[in-house]
């Protein structure tokens, strides 16, 4: 690589790492707007964003009773399961689909204020993690319904759930700057995580695979190992070193992809809305 | 010391849904709006400042005069950094501050208080300082009791009034406008005129978009006059 491309790289790099550290100084403001997103879409109603949680459960009370007798699986053993996976899957799969969305949602605050424009992501992920606490509160009282214990290893998913949020901001970025160029990306996105849902166990329990089809829907699926890291924990047992090492590798070069790619198109984020 | 320094700004605005080529020839001598052409892709673009070269120093009260289209709020949006100019280098000193669409952010099923927290933290305030602020900010824009009210049950004239009192919170150095703000009915209006000028003589620049003549006369030192993109006198 000569010279000139190293300064090149290294200068978007700093951009990009730049907005980025700038938007989290402005957390507050991410807060605040991701707050009111919540509370819009809740407003005037008696329970509020408790509703996320009652579609939630009755979602997960309805799948369960249809796939855990279609496969023949203990409710006991399956509807925790069910109940962690759908609801992490819920997390993953609307920060990304609203990461597409980011900035272009955003248009007006773009257009008039010079802000970080990771801003605009932090807002996304950070109401659907305030949704997610709303749906979280499920998985308790499943364990008390069936007088399971809560294991010592849950404090393992904490770990798992900060990586997967970092797994996932990555991704709503990348997203969001390539969905404000092009605009059939949100499409194609939803479409192939509609497919990833169904290819990944959450409804189903990987044991139910023949063993060569494990290889392919669990060891090379990224979305199994980013659910196995909060789920495994949750269920009582550990996560394989490879779903960590996964995890942990798809973390640190998905950032360093997006930093440089972020840090080359930002500043035509503005242009294209 | 605050300073801007634009040299040689280029902002070309690229056009993705139209394939507009045939009609480029007759497009490009409209009378209103920026030059269109294509770029060296072959893509449609508008370009909205062609080479503009300033430089603003401290006391300079701007007025940006031009037709429809001729660029003026393409340039606030440059100097407030929305928009990294294509071609050409800027260097600001100072603290912006925009006070050109001042009830962005609002939502009118948020009361009152919750909408000055909300546009306060677009404004870069935190809670605690807008906490403290509330009291003037409710006496300022006199409307009592009603700050606890949806703001959809505000008139549009005491929204504005809203926003306006949350707008001119603190001392901008320098100063973006479109056109000169007239907020309510009669009473308000010469509150806000004093507050607003106060504001602007307190600034160290000011760059306001304007059709008006007498008011470039009565408070601007400098004339800048952009026809489609370019900068025709200073």
């Amino acid at each position: 690589m000569s010279i000139n491309n190293q300064v090149f790289l290294w200068r978007i790099f700093k951009a990009g790492w730049q907005d980025i550290f700038a938007a989290f100084k402005r957390y507050e403001l991410a807060g605040v707007l991701g707050w009111q997103d919540i509370r819009q879409r809740y407003r005037r109603s008696s329970l509020g964003p408790f509703w996320i949680t009652i579609s939630m459960g009755v979602l997960i009370g309805a799948l369960g009773l249809v796939f855990g007798n279609l496969f023949d699986t203990p409710m006991k053993e399956f509807l925790p399961f069910l109940t962690v996976g759908l609801i992490l899957w819920m997390l993953i799969t609307t920060i990304l689909t609203e990461g597409c969305l980011g900035f272009t949602a955003a248009e007006a605050i773009i257009k008039q204020i010079s802000l970080p424009l990771f801003i605009h992501i932090l807002r996304v992920v950070w109401r659907n993690l305030v949704i997610f606490a709303h749906n979280i509160v499920i998985y308790p009282l499943v364990l008390l319904v069936f007088c399971l214990p809560l294991r010592s290893t849950a404090v393992f998913s904490a770990l798992g759930l900060v990586l997967l949020l970092l797994n996932l901001s990555w991704m709503a970025l990348l997203l969001g700057v390539l969905c404000t160029r092009y605009r059939d990306i949100p499409q194609i996105v939803s479409n192939l995580l509609q497919v990833c849902f169904y290819l990944t166990p959450i409804i189903w329990m990987p044991h139910l695979l023949p063993k060569r089809a494990g290889l392919i829907l669990l060891d090379a699926n990224p979305f199994f190992h980013l659910i196995e890291i909060v789920r495994a924990p949750l269920l009582g047992t550990l996560p394989s070193h490879f779903s960590w090492l996964v995890c942990g590798v798809l973390a640190l070069a998905g950032w360093c992809i997006t930093i440089l790619f972020y840090g080359r198109f930002r500043s035509r984020i503005a242009y294209w809305l | 010391m605050t300073h801007i320094c634009m040299n040689n700004i280029s902002v070309d605005f690229p056009i993705y849904n139209t394939t507009g080529r045939s009609l480029k020839n007759q497009l490009m001598q409209a009378a209103t709006g920026g030059r269109m052409g294509s770029n060296e892709q072959g893509r449609v673009v508008v370009r909205a400042l062609q080479n503009v070269c300033l430089e603003l120093k401290e006391g300079d009260r701007v007025g940006v005069v031009g037709h429809n289209g001729a660029g003026k709020s393409t340039l606030l949006r440059v100097i407030s950094g929305v928009y990294e100019p294509v071609e050409g280098s800027i260097q600001i000193k100072g603290k912006i501050t925009s006070m050109i669409d001042m009830s962005l952010g609002m939502d009118g099923e948020a009361t009152g208080i919750e909408n000055i927290y909300l546009r306060g933290a677009l404004l870069g305030f935190n809670r605690k300082w807008l906490t403290s602020k509330i009291g003037d900010i409710v006496d300022f824009a006199g409307l009592g009791d009603f700050i606890r009210m949806p703001l959809r049950t505000y008139s549009t004239g005491m929204q504005m009034r809203l926003a306006f009192s949350i707008a001119t919170l603190v001392q901008p150095e320098i100063l973006l406008m479109d056109e000169w703000l007239t907020v309510g009915d009669a009473d308000f209006k010469e509150k806000a005129h004093q507050r607003l000028h106060e504001i602007v003589q307190k600034s160290s620049i000011l760059i306001i978009a304007t059709h008006s003549p007498e008011l470039v006369k009565t408070i601007c030192n400098r004339t800048i006059r952009l026809d489609r993109g370019s900068v025709m006198n200073i």
